[in-house]
């Protein structure tokens, strides 16, 4: 009983194991090359964050290691995790949505011995996307767009639309809005957007949550929710990044801008960040922008995300601040910013920004 | 020995009556469906129906009160199979549908590492991440479950310390797993400091997932061993030790086997914990103590959502793969199960 | 005469034969076990404690929108504690139904791979439960609740419709789907257990299949069938994927389980705002689900109360 007992244990044991084994050891098809060159090439670098970046940062980070070699991971934790995994150390970049606020600004310091920098690494345009059968592209303005997410309009063919629509065939169904359940960089810019241009209209701040005070509204979960949400719902309305929106069949609002109606474009938006101005009283090393949103330029989107990527100026470990600002230095260049339009869709920072960007980069120092 | 007694001389109805019955609430059904243009869900259900109703009247009549309800039972309990297996057979179908375009040599073999947009990403580094994992975790709790299990049934029998550890586990089952993610992290982040992650605090965390369910249905299936198999073991004057591991936990086996696969089913599939502690990363990553490891379910909900058409394409093929694996763990553990069971006294 | 002749077998074995070794390490290891588990479990309350202590007690700009922790805890509770109803009214009937037929209704040679049928709807992860849950299965229970809201809209919990099917209803039967695997397997696995002289013993007296299955196997499986249930309870009470991505959302408490849009539970709000949150906000979140650890508690206690008295009963 004993022998054959162990026998019967023995050999599948010895069958799993080794092809366990034979599985780990195996490596994966599609990085035998790189595993040569890259295993030397340089260390590990954690950094994690906000959401909107991650196809984006997919793009930069396989560049990157394809270059240089080593390992840069980011994960898609939400900028406010982000931020705190930066100041815990537990990450040496983060990305984030809205810039650091005056407490997380202190928080930084403290833990990098000094100013932390922050660059603008990642913009996108905002959709206002919708479901309506056979329609495609409406013009609304940001007045119209704040009453129907604060649900004062709530039928397709009111006056407020069709007055700035007369050639689309609205239906008298209700509108149902949607919006982000999870807090979220796209609802802060959403709603930064409503408070500065809708006249009035928007009542409340700009924040990741959406306001409360707001009935009749559908949450759901992340930026494939909402636009789940839209899809599956005739007659829904919904605000999520562009690059998300282009590849489904959902219509598109041009928002007013001055006296124009504008759809998103990149190049839209990469305008309206050119013309915001730096915020105020931040350091030198600091690249917080108050983006205008009310701007009555032509070919400008004012609904847009800039995402930033958030570093310390200084770093006791020497590789890791080379690394560091190795990475950082492709992500806010031309290359760098060409590569993440094409895979994701984004605004790339036009040459000012960039070379600003470039020069806050290069003074990443190590040791002290 | 009167009304209400099973009187054999009762006349039965013939075989084929539940086929007849079946055929007739169809038709029946059909004609309302095709007048008013019922779809075939809503025509099976009113099928269903008429024949829940149609089939105990006509047993009442014929065999009596009592043969009716056991009809109507036997019919219920078969709809109730029907009805729970329906959304599983659509689940598949979708999953399959959506996520076999994307499973080929090459999905299985490559990893994320350096995949720019629509190139040939693959779940590679997913799949170990997953196997060790959850490898870890079955590691860890399969053994202090069973053993838990022991000490209920067997030493702790009525004693307080027994039952409050039954109802504290319980009371365990309701962990949300988000949670569980976090006091593993806060468990490492205590013992190794702010920056570390790893995939063993995931496993970590989803043994606090996995134990409820070890527990339960390990003590469960050693309580109904019965009494009479200990008691002539120790007849024979084999020590309780050895009466444990040689009797009780080979004629539990089989559901000890069923609670093991169960608790392995659930937590292979987490998302939340994993992503809080063990993080996510590109590449193949071996060593659970070091570094960050990615899972087949974060790797389902960040390429989902990605929101981008091949993101959703990946999201669905890992999906499938996940499903075939848990498909293939389970098989092999009921032939596990039924290799080391005894055979039965019947 | 006996009691000597076996004090004199016990006296007669000498010191610490390895059987009795044996016994001591194999229950202090079994001991071991139990306290670990007991261990892990405070650990876990403390941390939801200590992390959570601050949540309890912050201003009130943390529990925007509402104005304090209990404001901001009830829409929560409300949502946990329907779902959660929804979905153990829609499983145990299910679960025992279908246990008993891969027990004892289904044909024998069929009965094992039917099982496992059914045992793969615990293979699936949560994740595309909410994938699948959210975009397929709401898309088809619409039509439900506009039925239900058109013919019972009298009821409280069936007011104004959803125009998607995102609701706590749809919810509530995505997690009666899962938990229903773990109540199968368990009351399953008790069932085949029943012992067959029982079984043939109530069918000589002239039993039918159903009154065989009421009076020899349910009364003893019924701590085993009542461990699945609150194995599956308390999976639904902290199912946070599956219902973070089906049901949509909004602060307001409401009892109509096919509006709109409803509150969170308590695990999907844990999981929606976790990431984004402030320091002073992930201990807000941390202390509900202390709430709820304490309501999984609280049920517990009184499903065992209600099932400890069925058994005293029928003892008397």
């Amino acid at each position: 009983m004993n022998r054959s007992f162990l026998r019967r244990i023995a050999i599948p044991a010895v069958a799993v194991l080794t092809m366990g084994l034979a599985l780990t050891g195996c490596g994966d098809k599609n990085n035998t090359s790189s595993a040569a060159s890259g295993g030397g090439g340089g260390g590990t670098l954690n950094g994690g964050g906000s959401t909107a970046q991650a196809v984006a940062q997919q793009t930069w980070r396989a560049n990157y290691q394809k270059q240089n070699g080593g390992t840069i991971n980011y994960e898609e934790v939400g900028s406010g995790t982000g931020v705190e995994n930066f100041i815990s150390q537990a990450y040496q970049f983060a990305g984030s949505d809205a810039y650091l606020a005056a407490d997380q600004l202190s928080q930084a310091k403290d833990a990098c011995g000094g100013d932390p920098i922050e660059v603008p690494a990642y913009v996108s345009p905002i959709a206002v996307a919708f479901n309506l059968h056979g329609i495609t592209s409406l013009d609304l303005d940001a007045k119209t767009i704040a009453d129907i997410f604060a649900g004062k309009v709530t039928k397709w063919n009111d006056a407020a639309i069709t007055s700035q629509n007369p050639d689309a065939d609205l239906p008298s169904t209700s509108i149902a809005t949607v919006h982000r359940s999870d807090d979220s960089g796209t609802t802060f810019n959403f709603t930064d957007y409503l408070s500065q241009a809708s006249e009035g209209a928007w009542s409340d701040e700009a924040s990741v949550t959406w306001p409360s005070g707001i009935e009749g509204g559908q949450g759901l979960d992340g930026t494939s929710g909402v636009i789940g949400g839209l899809t599956d719902t005739e007659g829904s309305i919904g605000y999520a990044d562009d690059s998300a929106v282009k590849s489904t069949d959902l219509g598109v609002a041009s928002i007013k801008v001055g006296g124009d109606y504008n759809p998103p474009t990149p190049e839209g938006a990469a305008k309206v960040l050119a013309l915001s101005p730096l915020e105020s009283g931040r350091s030198s090393s600091d690249m917080a922008i108050k983006v205008d949103r009310s701007s009555t330029e032509k070919g400008t989107y004012p609904l847009l995300l800039v995402s930033y990527l958030i570093a310390c100026g200084n770093y006791s470990d020497s590789s890791v601040a080379d690394m560091v600002k190795a990475y950082l230095t492709y992500v806010v260049s031309g290359d760098g910013q060409r590569a993440a339009a094409q895979a994701a869709g984004s605004a790339p920072l036009d040459s000012k920004l960039s070379e600003k960007a470039t020069q806050i980069v290069s003074k990443i120092s190590s040791g002290s | 020995m009167t009304a209400g007694t099973m009187n054999i001389s009762h006349p039965r109805l013939p075989q084929w009556a539940p086929a007849l019955v079946g055929v007739m609430a169809l038709a029946v059904a059909g004609l309302p469906a095709l007048l008013a243009g019922w779809s075939p869900v809503t025509w099976l259900i009113a099928g269903t129906t008429v024949f829940l109703v149609a089939m105990p009247s006509w047993s009442r009549v014929v065999e009596g009160r009592r043969a009716a309800v056991d009809r109507l039972v036997t019919a219920l309990i078969w709809t109730a199979f029907a009805v729970a297996v329906s959304p599983l057979v659509w689940l598949l179908y979708v999953v399959v549908r959506s996520g076999l375009p994307a499973v080929n040599a090459d999905f299985l073999s490559y990893s994320m590492l350096n995949v720019i947009g629509d190139e040939q990403g693959g779940i590679f580094h997913a799949l170990i991440g997953t196997l060790l994992i959850t490898l870890a975790a079955a590691l860890i709790s399969v053994p202090i479950g069973i053993l838990t299990g022991v000490y209920l049934v067997e030493y702790g029998k009525q004693s307080r310390t027994a039952r409050i550890i039954t109802f504290l586990v319980d009371v365990m089952t309701g962990i949300p797993s988000i949670v569980a993610g976090l006091f593993a992290l806060a468990l490492l982040v205590l013992l190794f400091g702010t920056a570390f992650r790893a995939g063993i605090g995931g496993s970590i965390a989803l043994s606090l997932l996995m134990i409820p369910t070890v527990v339960r249905s390990s003590e469960e299936m050693m309580r109904l061993v019965p009494d009479d198999l200990r008691e002539a073991s120790y007849a024979l004057g084999v020590p309780k030790w050895r009466t444990i591991t040689r009797v009780v936990l080979p004629t539990s086996l089989a559901g000890i086997v069923t609670g093991v696969v169960l608790a392995i089913s659930r937590v292979i599939g987490e998302t939340a914990p994993l992503l809080v502690v063990a993080g996510a990363t590109d590449g193949v990553n071996t060593n659970l103590f070091d570094g960050r490891m990615t899972t087949l379910p974060v790797f389902i909900f960040s390429q989902y959502a990605s929101s981008t058409p091949v993101g959703y394409q990946r999201a669905w093929g890992g999906a499938l793969v996940l499903i075939a694996l848990v498909m293939v763990l389970n098989l092999v553990a009921r032939i596990i199960g039924r290799v080391f069971a005894p055979a039965k006294a019947h | 005469m006996t009691a000597t002749a076996s004090q004199e077998r016990t006296e007669s074995t000498g010191p610490s034969p390895p059987s009795r070794r044996g016994d001591r390490v194999f229950s202090g290891t079994v001991r071991t076990a139990g306290l670990t588990i007991l261990l892990a479990l405070v650990a876990v309350f403390v941390f939801l404690a200590i992390e959570g202590w601050a949540g309890l007690t912050s201003d009130a700009a943390t529990y925007a929108p509402f104005s304090s922790f209990g404001s901001y805890i009830v829409p929560l509770m409300v949502s946990t504690l329907l779902a959660s109803a929804i979905a153990l009214v829609v499983a145990v009937p299910f679960a025992i139904a279908v246990a008993l037929f891969i027990s004892h209704y289904a044909p024998r040679r069929l009965a094992a791979a039917l099982g496992y049928v059914i045992d793969l709807l615990a293979a699936v992860p949560s994740v595309v439960f909410g994938l699948w849950g959210g975009r397929y299965l709401a898309a088809y229970l619409q039509p439900a609740h506009v039925w239900l809201h058109d013919h019972l809209g009298i009821l409280p919990i069936l007011g104004d419709p959803s125009p998607n099917g995102r609701s706590l209803f749809t919810a509530g039967i995505v997690l009666a789907i899962m938990i229903m695997p773990i109540m199968t397997a368990i009351s399953r696995e008790v069932f085949l257990q029943t012992p067959l002289l029982h079984e043939e013993a109530a069918l000589a007296l002239g039993a039918t299949r159903w009154e065989m299955i009421r009076y020899a196997v349910f009364p003893y499986s019924r701590s085993g069938m009542l461990a699945g249930i609150m194995l599956g309870l308390g999976r639904a009470l902290g199912e946070t994927m599956a219902v973070a991505m089906v049901l949509a959302t909004t602060p307001t408490t409401t009892l109509n389980v096919i509006a709109t849009a409803s509150p969170p539970t308590i695990a999907a709000n844990i999981a929606l705002n976790y990431k984004e949150a402030t320091p002073e906000r992930q201990s807000l979140l941390i202390a509900t689900g202390l709430v709820l650890f304490v309501v999984t508690f609280l049920v517990n206690f009184a499903a065992r109360w209600v099932a400890g008295r069925s058994t005293r009963r029928m003892a008397r």
